[in-house]
Formats: C-alpha cells, structure tokens, sequence
C-alpha cells in the first residue's frame, strides 16, 4: 500500500493536490448553499427586501453551479490520475512476472501470479479512483458541515458534535465485527467454488461410481455454510446505516430542543435551526460515504500488499552473469574438439533439501542426440530446466560451447534453443503466430517447420497457417498440438532442440515418422530428446536412465541393454523382446 | 438458397422474431425468478408491510419538524415549549421506530435472498450433476462456474437491495410529493422544472455511458485473458526469449483497458455532482420562493423547513431510479444465464420398468452376473449430423479381455462412453448378459464397471477418503491392501501424515504418475465384476507399469474388462483385439491372427520400433 502511494502516485502528486483544491472549492460552495437559505430567513426576509431574495436566490444558483463544473473537473482529473498510476502498476508487475524466475515463481504460484495481476490491480485501481473522489469530498463535507454550524451557532453545534462519537463508534464496531466475517465467507465461498470445480472435472468418474448422492450432500452442506456465513456477515453491517440514522436524527432533535431555548433567550435565530437540518443530512450522508470507504480501502489495501510482495522480488535480469575468467577459451566460435554440451558433476535440489539431481555428468558434441528416459519423478524435466539457465545447478559446471552456463546471458543463450516443453502451451494467436513466437520469422520457414513436424496435412485441413487458434489450443487435438510444438521448436532451425516427452500423444507411426524427418533434415542439430517410449530414444548416440536425481545407465541403446538392468526392463516391457 | 435467406432476413423479419424471443426469455426469467421468492411469500408480504411502515415513519419526521420549528419560530421569549417538546419527542420516536423497522426489513430481506440464492445453487448443482458428460466436453468450467457463483450473486444483490429500495423510493416519492402538496401546492410547481432536467440529464448519461461500461468490462476481460495466458505460457515465452514482446503486447492491452475505463469514468463521473446540481437547484429555488410566499404571507417558516427537508427527500431516489433500472437489468441477464444452464437437457431418466442389472425385471431374485457383452450394429455420434461410429458389433465373452486400439480420434473413448452409458446409441443396441442396457437403471449397470482413466481425477480430501470412494463403508485394511498392489503403499506411507494426508485441489502436491496410481488403487478397492482402463497407465513409466502389472492382472482376474492403450506391448495378450480407424472396426482378432494378417495393426505394431 505504502509503496503504490509513495512511488506510483508520486509523479501525480501536483496533479492530485490540483484536484484537491478543485474538489474542495466544488465543496465548500456545495456547503454554502444552507447558509444561504438561513441568511434569507433570517436576515433578507425581515428586511422585506425582495431584490435581496432573487439576489440571494442568484447566489445559491451560482453556487450550485460551480460546485457542478468544479465537481466534474475534479472527479475528471481524479480518474485519469488512477488509470495512468495503474497503467504504470500493471506494466512493472507484468515485467516483473515475466522475469521472475522460475524458482520465485514456483514460490507464489501461477494462480495466485494470475490473480495477482488480474483482480488485485482491479481493486487497487478502484480504490484509487474512489478515494479521491469520494475520499476527499466525504471528509470535507463532514468537516465543513461541522465548520459552517460552528460559524452558525456554535453552542447548537456542540449539541451535534456530540454526537459524533457515537457515529464513529457504530462505523469502528461494525467494520471490526464485519470484516472478519467477510474474510471467513470469502474463504467458504473458495472452498465452495472449489467443490464446483472439483465435480466438473471429475464428473465421469462421480457418475461412473454413482456417487451423484454423496456429492450432492456435500454441496448442500458447503452451500448451507455458505449461506449462513454470509447472512452473518451482511446483518452486522446492514446495523450501520439505521444505527447512524437514529444517532443523526437524535442529535437534530437535540437541536431543536436546544435552539428552541436559545431563540427564546435571543441568542439564536430560526433560520439557523433550518440550515442544521440540511447540514445535517449532509453530514450524514458524508458519514456513510466514510463507512463504506472504509470496505474499499481495506480491501485495495490487501491487494496492494500482495502486488507489493510480487514487486519486491528479484528480477532475472538483475541476476547478472558471473565472471567466469579462466573458462572463456573461445570468443570465436566452438572449438573443434570442445563438447557442445557439458554437464560436468552437476547437483541440484528445488527445495534445497532432497536433491532431485545427483552428481550427474554427459558431454553431447555437436549434432549428436541424447536421449533421457527413468520413471516418473526421476529428474528428467530438471535436466531441461538447468540447460536452459531456468534454474541454477547448486553444485557442478554446465557448459555450451566450452562456456559457463553461469557466465552467460540468459537471452544469448536460450536463442540457441528450439525446445517442447512438457504440457507446453499452445497461444491464443495464428497457427503462424505460434509457430513463430514474435521471432522473426518468414512464412517460407513456418511452411517448412510445418511440413517437418509431419503437421501439414492438418493445418491444411484447420484453414491454413493464418488460422485463428482457441485459447490453450482448444481447438486442436492432443496429438496435433504436439505437433505444431514441434513445428515451433524446428522453425528458426535451432543450434540445440529440446523435446520433453513432446510425442506421447502421437501414434507410433506418427512419432516413427517425425523421427525419421528430424534424423534427415536436422542432423547438425544437437538433441535432448525425453521420452517414456524405449523407440523414441532407441536411436539417440546416447542415453542417459536417471532414477531418483541419480545416473543410473548411461550410452548407447545396445550398451545399455547389456549392462544396466534397469533399462533392459523398460525394453523389454515396451518391445515384448 | 442460404444466400437469399440472408437477405430475407436483412429486410427486417428475423431480427423482429429474435427481440421478441428476448423478451419472451426476459420475461420468462422474472417469472421464474418470482417463482423462486414466491415460496417465501409470508416473508415478503411481512416485509412490504414493514417497507410501507418504516418509510412512512420516516416521511412524518420533517412533518413534525416543521412544527417543532413553527413552535419555536416566535422567536424572542415567546417559544411555546410544551408544543416543541411534544412535537420533538414524537419526532425522536418516530426516527427510532422507522430505524429499527428498516433494520428488521433489511434483516428480513437478507434472510429471504439467501434462502433464494441457497435453493438456485442447490438447483443448479442438482442439475450439474444429472447432465450429460458431454455437456462439460463442450463448456468452460470458468463459464459453468462463474454462472453458480457470480450470476447468482448478481443475482441476488439485486433482490436484497434493490426490490427494497424500489420499494422504498415508490413510498418516499409519493408520500412526499403528498407531504410537499399539502405544504405548498405552488413550490411543488418547482419540480416541474428539476424532474424533467434530471429524467433528461440521467438518461443522456445512461445511454453515453452503457456501450462505454460494457467496452469497459470487455476490455479488461480481454487484458485478463492475456495476462492468465501469458502467466501460463511463461516458461514457453521465456525459452524463446519472447519477454519484451509479450511485454509489449500486454501494455498495449493494458493501454486499451485504462482508457476505457477512463472513458467509462469520464461519463460516469458527471452523475454524482449532476445529481447534487439538481438538488442544489431545487433548494435554490425553494428558498426564492418559499421566501416570497413567507413574505405574502402565505407560508410558515416551518412549513418551509419541512418542504426543502421533503424536496430533499423526493429528489434523491428519483436520480436513483436510473442506477436501480440497470442493476435489475443486469440481475435479469444474470438469472437468464442461471436458468439457461438450468434448462438444459439432463440424461433421460431411467425408464420406469428399468431393472437392476443382475435381478430379473419383476424384482429381487438375483440370476448370477456373467457379463457377458455385447455390442451391436451402434450407429452414434455426438452430434447428430456428424457421426464418429458407424455400424460397431463386437462381443466380448466373460472374463475376457478385450483391447480397443487405433489412432487418435478414432473413437476409441467414445465406445466406452456408450459402455458406460454416458451416452446412448443412435441405432443399434448395447447387452449386458443379454438384457439391454438401455432397459436397466444407470446405477447399477455403472456400478458392475470399475473404471480407470487418462484423466485422473482426485478430490480434496485424504489419500483415504479418495481410494475408498466408489465404496462406502470399507474397512482400512482392505485400502491398504489395494494401496499395496497398486505399488503405491509405500509412497502413501512416506507423505506427511500418511492416508491421512489431504491432497490437494486436483492432486497438486503429487506427481501425475502418482496420482494415476492411487485411481488404479481405487478401482482395485470396487469390487466391481467389468473394468474399463482407458489408457490408465499412460502416465506411469513403463517400469512402474511392469510392477503393477501383476497387480492388474490380478483385478482384472476373472472379469470382463475394456483396455484401451497407446503401448500395444501392454495388451498383446488380449483375447480380442479390436482395431478402429475413423470410427469403424478395421479388424478384429488375437495378437497373432492379427500380425500373420499383415494389416494395419501389424504396421502400427511395427512402426513402434522403427
């Protein structure tokens, strides 16, 4: 909260303290319209003086006026002040997101990343439009109002200060016993949406099981949880309003009865009893203006927090690469005999606690294939993570080129790559537009890519590369979406190409002839193939068997069919031999 | 054809035919809805009496307080104050009264929308589950969801509040447009001026900013969209180094979003200082004129303090009225979505002389289960105009083990969507021991089938809740031991508080292969006599897959089961493979008929280890 109001609002502040001074005119003359109405009654009619009347009434029509155009303005320059600070808040948070790492990310969660951006800056930004709107406004008429019966009559207006604490206790009282219950009735209705979800995604199996009953019961009692929650919640704060109302309208009963004795001692005027009446409904509407300020605040004042927090956190760019001086041996290009890949002892544990790699060492020359297979959980997918710089090893040299990984620009390095990841994503763009990813690419070489991921004959038959994709690729089966990966990977005819478990949807003919394409038209490109099937990394020059973080077996299809037992059983489970 | 009914219909027919269905379904909607608050009727007529009560209490107040004021006005040693004290206590009293009513209403309201909004989701959940599965194949959760929840709520914010203030703004306004007219009938001519300016003004602001708000909603829906997206994609985004161009994409986005809400704004903020310009005005011309007439005479001074407290009174919900009319609007679309899903059409309920599978159709004499199945000549598609399967027989004998393989897409999973009945046929007939299944109740022919599928599917509750769920009331042991042959035991063992450890939504503290094994373990605690595993280990490696093996085996012992898989290494020892190719049965054999026959199955097996 601290953060948006000081750095983000910052440039804004001469803008905003314009705006105040706007809005405060707009009010006082807002405020100066009862005190006209008591002068008349008490000063003009007396005198008898009808010119005095129109003249006053002029008076309380320029007033009205005014406040109107200064109003507008103020509010005007009040939202403009919101959408460019939040426009701003959005840009750094998405910057920030974007080069979080991977490992702050994995700390707060895509979701709540997701949630972060989307709804916290809603919030936020409506608090910041509110806030100087009514924000300002509220408190200057409450303090106006208190400020013009002072000048009025300020004995009758201690009658209606009195009141006043009693207002503030009602609005501190209830907010305290409210928003707590608002916070439990937002984590039943989580749960509740969580149930609903929960049941859509499983339903063939509720069905299957015939459990339509047992679900149905527990709906019915997170639905009564719900519902009982938030009844609780809204009648503490339905007390506010008739609460305030009666305070106020006592207090103005007090008033009369207090005027009354002052007219009759001639230390008041009957005017002025008229002009509380109105002040004081303004004052009462400017009190539950506060009050529900109060909720708005509250609620942007979480959000900003969590934005905060997202915002603290370092950026990847800032993590700069190491000066690696001993192990730099070619500016120029690889040399002849240096390996292409290298992972030389590498270590490395997500939670630092249980390493998920252990000690693992390969080298890869240039246009040769690796092939990784183990069990599920075994550190295949960690391996991707450290040679695309997503991760640091905590112990161990990767090199590319002979060079430190840690020594290198992430954006240098990760433009040799052309990788599929596990589950990767499909955008809601173009089948050229996915195929490219904002790379600059010809349609020529998308073609080609196309026609190589064995994807022609689909993208064809979807309309053509122009063809608008759904959203996650809603619109293409699971087995072509690998292959428009595929056709992504292969598009800028990458140094280095990573496939994680990218054919599992296709068909062994399919995958058989995707294989086939890459053997033929990338053999000068270095492969890091991941698979379940022993056939898709039967070919490889080398196979890494990881089990547990640890190398179990490493070499070629037939080397390891001699010597590690592990990998015999794959194959012989898989090919029946 | 199509091109002339097109023009047809530019010419002005269709789109006649289209408002009128809208505001049929709009129609419908309020009736249904009224329907919903009908059954707490005593409540609502309780409430609208307390509503015409609490509003006219408060409309007497400004009434006393101008004789209160009329008492006091002699001024100078002349006040009568038994007459102010009299006036001012029933003041006090009426205040309190009229609070304490609009409290007990606004309790009474709160309590009558939540019962409302408890029944819709109850109706609707009840709804959600009798649906067919396909309906969820074809509709975003994220839509399905934010109809329960946000519809509903839209919904309901608008019975609580704005019924009440309907309500409420038709009593004050009349009552002190009366109170206003006994005062003064020349001052009310006033009004004559403000009402139109403001009708005029809110409308001219409304129709500006209706389009401007909805851009508003749409285009940060749209900037949401991309941000989730882009969030999702982010590893995808960073391997391409793609970061500064997303980036860009998003400002732009961003952009967008923070005009149009500044756009939206820029309207939206005129209706409040306009409202108070109104007033203002009014109050300006109250006081000219009322001081006028107090000079000819004709009017008090507390007659004219009651009349610019009523004008107050009068002027504030009429300027109201627009926002209410666009609330209930919004609530009326919200309830069209609400009863939009609970329109649609559920599975066909059993048929009444449905029988139990297993009991003869006059009732509980069992005859033993074979299970014995058989499919016959099933024409089906999801659709009606685009059929997946065409002519499918096969029959699978008891106990045996049946392998259904093929590409992608050729329908494999749709066979056992009709298995299971999720679906029926279009022509053709299903036998389960030779009754039909169409003729036996759903539950007890998806209760013979244990059921194992790609898409694992876990809840949030314990490791054991979930293994023992297809079967109420077994024992702990018997969970153990099916954790045990599901190899899984030991990794149960190891999580922090063992079956007892909650898993999260959708199983996210574990791995995908994981998971799949602790669906496997809940088939094998069903003691179920037919299985289906449709790809059921194609998460598991294949090691893990060989451990288990002899654990499948042993479920499938003796019963009936359905094997769909991608590795055709796992089903070689089927008794009938059944290969599909674009819905049809391409051939149909054992491991060995089919491989001497040199077919499509031989390649596909071949292709494997190419």
């Amino acid at each position: 909260m601290k953060k948006i109001l000081t750095y983000y609002l910052k440039p804004y502040y001469r803008r905003m303290a314009l705006g105040f001074v706007i809005k405060f005119i707009g009010t006082i003359m807002d405020l100066l319209l009862p005190w006209a109405l008591s002068h008349m009654i008490d000063q003009v009619i007396p005198s008898g003086h009808r010119e005095e009347i129109f003249f006053w009434g002029g008076f309380m029509v320029l007033c009205s006026v005014l406040a109107v155009l200064f109003n507008i303005t103020a509010n005007r320059m009040a939202s403009r002040v919101a959408s460019d600070a939040i426009y701003t808040v959005r840009e750094d948070l998405f910057s920030k997101v974007m080069y979080l790492s991977c490992q702050d990310q994995d700390r707060i969660t895509r979701p709540s990343l997701i949630s972060r951006l989307t709804s916290d800056t809603y919030y936020v930004h409506q608090m910041l439009a509110r806030v100087q709107r009514l924000g300002v406004r509220a408190p200057i008429l409450l303090l106006g109002g208190v400020a013009m019966t002072m000048i009025l009559d300020p004995v009758l207006s201690c009658v209606l200060l009195a009141t006043m604490p009693l207002l503030a206790a009602v609005v501190v009282a209830v907010s305290k016993k409210g928003i707590p219950l608002f916070a439990s009735l937002q984590s039943s209705v989580d749960s509740f949406v969580r149930l609903v979800r929960e049941d859509i995604a499983g339903i063939r199996v509720i069905k299957a099981l015939s459990k339509e009953d047992h679900e149905r019961a527990r709906c019915d009692k997170i639905n009564r949880e719900v519902m009982e929650a938030e009844q609780k919640a809204n009648m503490t704060t339905a007390i506010s309003n008739p609460a305030m109302n009666i305070f106020l309208n006592l207090g103005l009963v007090g008033v009369i009865i207090a005027g009354a004795y002052r007219v009759n001692a001639g230390t008041s005027q009957v005017g002025k009893i008229l002009a509380f009446m109105t002040y004081f409904t303004i004052i009462l509407n400017a009190m539950m203006s506060i009050s529900r300020m109060f909720v708005v605040i509250s609620k942007a004042a979480a959000s900003a927090g969590r934005i905060d927090q997202v915002l603290s956190f370092p950026d990847e760019r800032e993590i700069r690469p190491l000066e690696v001086g001993n192990n730099n041996p070619e500016q120029a290009g690889p040399m002849s005999g240096c390996p292409h890949i290298e992972f030389d002892h590498v270590t490395f544990s997500y939670n630092k606690n249980q390493p998920n790699l252990w000690d693992i060492s390969f080298r890869l020359m240039k246009g040769e294939t690796l092939g990784i297979i183990g069990s599920t959980g075994s550190g295949k997918t960690t391996v991707i993570n450290l040679l695309m710089g997503f991760y640091r090893p905590d112990q161990g040299v990767i090199r590319v080129n002979g060079q430190d990984l840690a020594s290198m620009d992430l954006h240098e390095l990760r433009s040799r790559f052309g990788a599929v990841f596990q589950n990767d994503v499909i955008f809601e763009n173009t089948i050229f537009g996915n195929i490219t990813m904002g790379r600059d690419l010809g349609e020529n070489q998308a073609r080609k890519a196309v026609s190589h991921a064995r994807a022609a004959e689909f993208v064809e038959e979807k309309g053509g590369l122009e063809q608008q994709l759904d959203i996650r690729g809603a619109n293409l089966s699971g087995g072509q979406k690998q292959r428009l990966l595929i056709a992504r990977a292969l598009a800028a005819g990458p140094e280095i190409l990573i496939l994680d478990d990218s054919s599992s949807a296709l068909d062994y003919k399919t995958d058989a002839a995707l294989r086939k394409e890459l053997k033929e038209h990338f053999q000068h490109t270095t492969c890091v193939i991941i698979a379940q099937r022993v056939s898709s990394v039967m070919t490889a020059d080398h196979i890494l068997v990881l089990e547990e973080g640890k190398a179990i077996g490493y070499g070629t299809h037939e080397h390891l069919m001699k010597t590690c037992p592990v990998y015999q059983e794959i194959g012989n489970s898989q090919m029946g031999g | 054809m199509a091109g002339r009914g097109r023009t047809r219909s530019d010419a002005g027919m269709i789109p006649d035919e289209k408002a009128l269905e809208t505001i049929k379904k709009r129609k419908g909607a309020i009736l249904r809805l009224g329907g919903y608050l009908m059954r707490y009727w005593p409540l609502l007529t309780l409430a609208l009496v307390m509503n015409i009560a609490s509003n006219g209490l408060a409309l007497v107040g400004p009434m006393l307080s101008g004789y209160a004021v009329d008492a006091i006005e002699p001024g100078l040693g002349r006040v009568d104050f038994p007459r102010m004290f009299r006036f001012a206590a029933l003041m006090a009293l009426f205040y309190v009264a009229s609070a304490l009513l609009s409290y007990l209403l606004t309790v009474l309201m709160i309590s009558v929308s939540r019962k409302v909004v408890y029944q819709m989701r109850r109706d609707i959940f009840d709804k959600m589950l009798s649906l067919p599965v396909g309906y969820y194949d074809t509709h975003q959760t994220g839509d399905i969801i934010s109809r329960v929840f946000y519809d509903i709520d839209t919904v309901n914010e608008s019975l609580s509040n704005d019924l009440i203030q309907i309500l409420g703004t038709v009593i004050t306004v009349a009552g002190s447009l009366y109170m206003m007219v006994v005062i003064s009938p020349w001052l009310v001519l006033i009004f004559f001026v403000t009402v139109p300016l403001s009708g005029f003004i809110t409308r001219y602001i409304t129709s500006r900013t209706k389009p401007l708000f909805r851009e508003r909603s749409a285009k940060l829906g749209r900037l949401n969209g991309f941000a989730e997206e882009m969030v999702s994609g982010q590893k995808t985004i960073k391997a391409y180094c793609q970061e500064e161009d997303t980036i860009g994409h998003f400002l732009k986005k961003n952009r967008e979003a923070v005009e149009a809400y500044y756009r939206a704004e820029y309207y939206g903020s005129i209706v409040g200082p306009m409202v108070n310009f109104i007033n203002n005005l009014s109050l300006s011309l109250v006081s000219v004129f009322g001081a006028l007439l107090f000079m000819a005479g004709r009017m008090s001074i507390g007659q004219i303090s009651s009349f610019v407290l009523y004008s107050r009174k009068f002027s504030g919900p009429i300027n109201e009225a627009a926002n209410i009319v666009s609330d209930l609007q919004s609530a009326v679309a919200a309830a069209e979505r609400v009863f939009k899903l609970m329109d649609e059409e559920p599975e066909p309920a059993d048929s009444p002389d449905a029988a139990e599978l297993g009991k003869t159709a006059d009732g509980s004499q069992t005859k033993p289960v074979r299970e014995h199945v058989e499919i016959s000549h099933v024409d089906f598609g999801y659709s009606p105009q685009k059929t997946i399967l065409y002519d499918l027989s096969l029959t699978a004998a008891p106990g045996s083990l049946t392998a259904i393989v093929g590409p992608t897409g050729a329908g494999k999973t749709t066979i056992i969507n009709l298995l299971m009945r999720f679906y029926d046929p279009q022509s053709g007939r299903i036998l389960v021991d030779g009754s039909e299944i169409r003729n036996l109740t759903r539950k007890s022919l998806r209760q013979s089938y244990a059921m194992v599928l790609q898409d694992t599917w876990l809840f949030y509750g314990t490791v054991y809740e979930n293994l023992a769920y297809g079967r109420e009331g077994i024992s702990r042991e018997e969970v153990i031991q099916a954790a045990k042959a599901a190899r899984i035991h030991n990794f149960i063992m190891g999580l922090p508080q063992g079956y007892d450890t909650l898993l999260l939504e959708d199983g996210a503290n574990i791995s995908k292969g994981q998971k799949q094994l602790l669906t496997i373990a809940r088939a094998m605690v069903l003691d179920a006599r037919m299985l289906i595993l449709d790809e059921a280990t194609s998460n598991v490696d294949t090691r893990t897959e060989t451990q288990i093996q002899t654990a499948m085996r042993k479920l499938m012992e003796g019963k009936t089961c359905f094997v769909i898989a991608h590795r055709l290494s796992t089903i070689r020892e089927a008794d009938l493979i059944v290969v599909v190719d674009h819905g049809e049965v391409a051939e149909q054999g054992s491991h060995r008929e089919l491989m001497e026959k040199k077919g499509f199955y031989y390649q596909m097996y071949q292709a494997q280890f190419q």
